[in-house]
């Protein structure tokens, strides 16, 4: 390095633009996968849906003819108001 | 009242010993009597990090089992009077560190000292959950990277649900972000993170950065918070984040890459 370029700094081209950097691409996958999995809220979700809807299977086989996919338990949160959605869907006749 | 503050990040290496180490003694050098507590049972460390690895006789699972009282647990720091350590197990079960037991422990911690410095594992498992049950502040260390900073988002959603201020519905913790490792120079060639990044992604309210430093290993090898070395910037940069953890307004450094000087051009750095 020479005495002039010391004390001037390099003549360097200007900094490379950030946005062709790696950076901007960690900053985008963080915010959707973040957006998703806040969205998810999968603490919202009780571990217990599966058992819940395997034994809803049972009582209701009892009565009526239906398989497993016939029956949907959804969990949501909205706001301040948590949601069970049991939804089943009987055979035509 | 003492005021408990844990110390978490979720991903594990990002820094939590070491800003444990250097938060507490960063307290006591400004006169306040702490404690900070080791929570990783199996694999404690923060022992070798304050120096104090020899002189542990009991530690936290003694005294929650009653095997040994609270004083003879507890290690008086080499560098500050008003500091002590009170470290994990390294044989024990996990299971014994119980949220009963921790009560028992912080409860009685919190008639003699004024900050309770929590020091979490890594990961979401009992014993990071244990360490931020009780808090009242929370310090989230974070690298700027991506594992790192989905981790904080994490340990975010569990200090928000799973702590007792959330469980028995009192004011939220107090959350403090930390970024740590920070490197402006590959930030200003867009190869980092930059702490607006981390700051906009996850959202609360900004304490700090520890820039990159050489001194942090230096520091750890001999058993010494680096808030100690004088004049290494990871030192300076722990006093200005206690200083701002105490209510002191100061201007934020090592975010930008450090101009050098003419003279320092002339004869070399």
């Amino acid at each position: 390095m020479s005495l002039i370029e010391k004390i001037f700094g390099r003549t360097e081209p200007s900094p490379p633009v950030r946005s062709v950097g790696s950076a901007a691409v960690a900053r985008e996958r963080l915010q959707i996968i973040l957006a998703h999995e806040r969205g998810d809220n999968n603490e919202a979700a009780p571990d217990y849906l599966p058992a819940l809807q395997a034994e809803l299977m049972q009582v209701i086989s009892k009565y009526i003819r239906i398989s497993q996919e016939d029956i949907k338990v959804q969990f949501e949160r909205q706001n301040k108001f948590e949601v069970l959605e049991v939804n089943i869907i009987l055979p035509e006749k | 009242m003492a005021r408990i503050i844990v110390i978490t990040s979720g991903k594990g290496g990002v820094g939590k010993t070491t800003t444990s180490a250097s938060f507490a003694a960063g307290l006591a050098l400004r006169g306040h009597k702490t404690v900070v507590i080791d929570f990783d049972v199996g694999l404690r460390n923060l022992d070798l990090i304050m120096g104090c690895e020899r002189r542990v006789v009991y530690d936290i699972i003694n005294v929650i089992n009653n095997e040994s009282s609270l004083n003879q647990s507890l290690i008086k720091d080499k560098h500050c009077d008003n500091l002590y350590i009170l470290p994990a197990s390294q044989t024990r079960d996990k299971d014994a560190l119980t949220l009963e037991g921790v009560e028992r422990v912080i409860n009685e911690l919190a008639k003699d000292f004024e900050y309770i410095v929590c020091d979490s594992p890594a990961g979401i498992e009992k014993g990071a959950l244990t360490a931020l049950y009780f808090a009242d502040e929370a310090i989230v260390v974070t690298n700027p990277e991506v594992a790192s900073v989905r981790d904080s988002d994490r340990i975010l959603g569990l200090l928000a649900s799973k702590s007792r201020r959330a469980i028995e519905n009192l004011e939220p913790i107090r959350e403090h972000l930390l970024v740590t490792r920070y490197a402006p120079e590959r930030v200003e060639k867009g190869e980092m993170l930059s702490v607006n990044d981390v700051k906009e992604i996850l959202r609360i309210p900004f304490i700090g950065v520890v820039p990159e430093s050489q001194a942090v290993l230096q520091a750890s090898n001999s058993g010494t918070p680096v808030i100690h070395v004088n004049g290494a910037d990871a030192s300076d940069a722990y006093k200005d984040v206690v200083a701002r953890f105490l209510g002191e307004d100061r201007p934020h450094r090592f975010l930008d890459v450090q101009k050098v000087g003419l003279l320092k051009r002339l004869f070399g750095g």
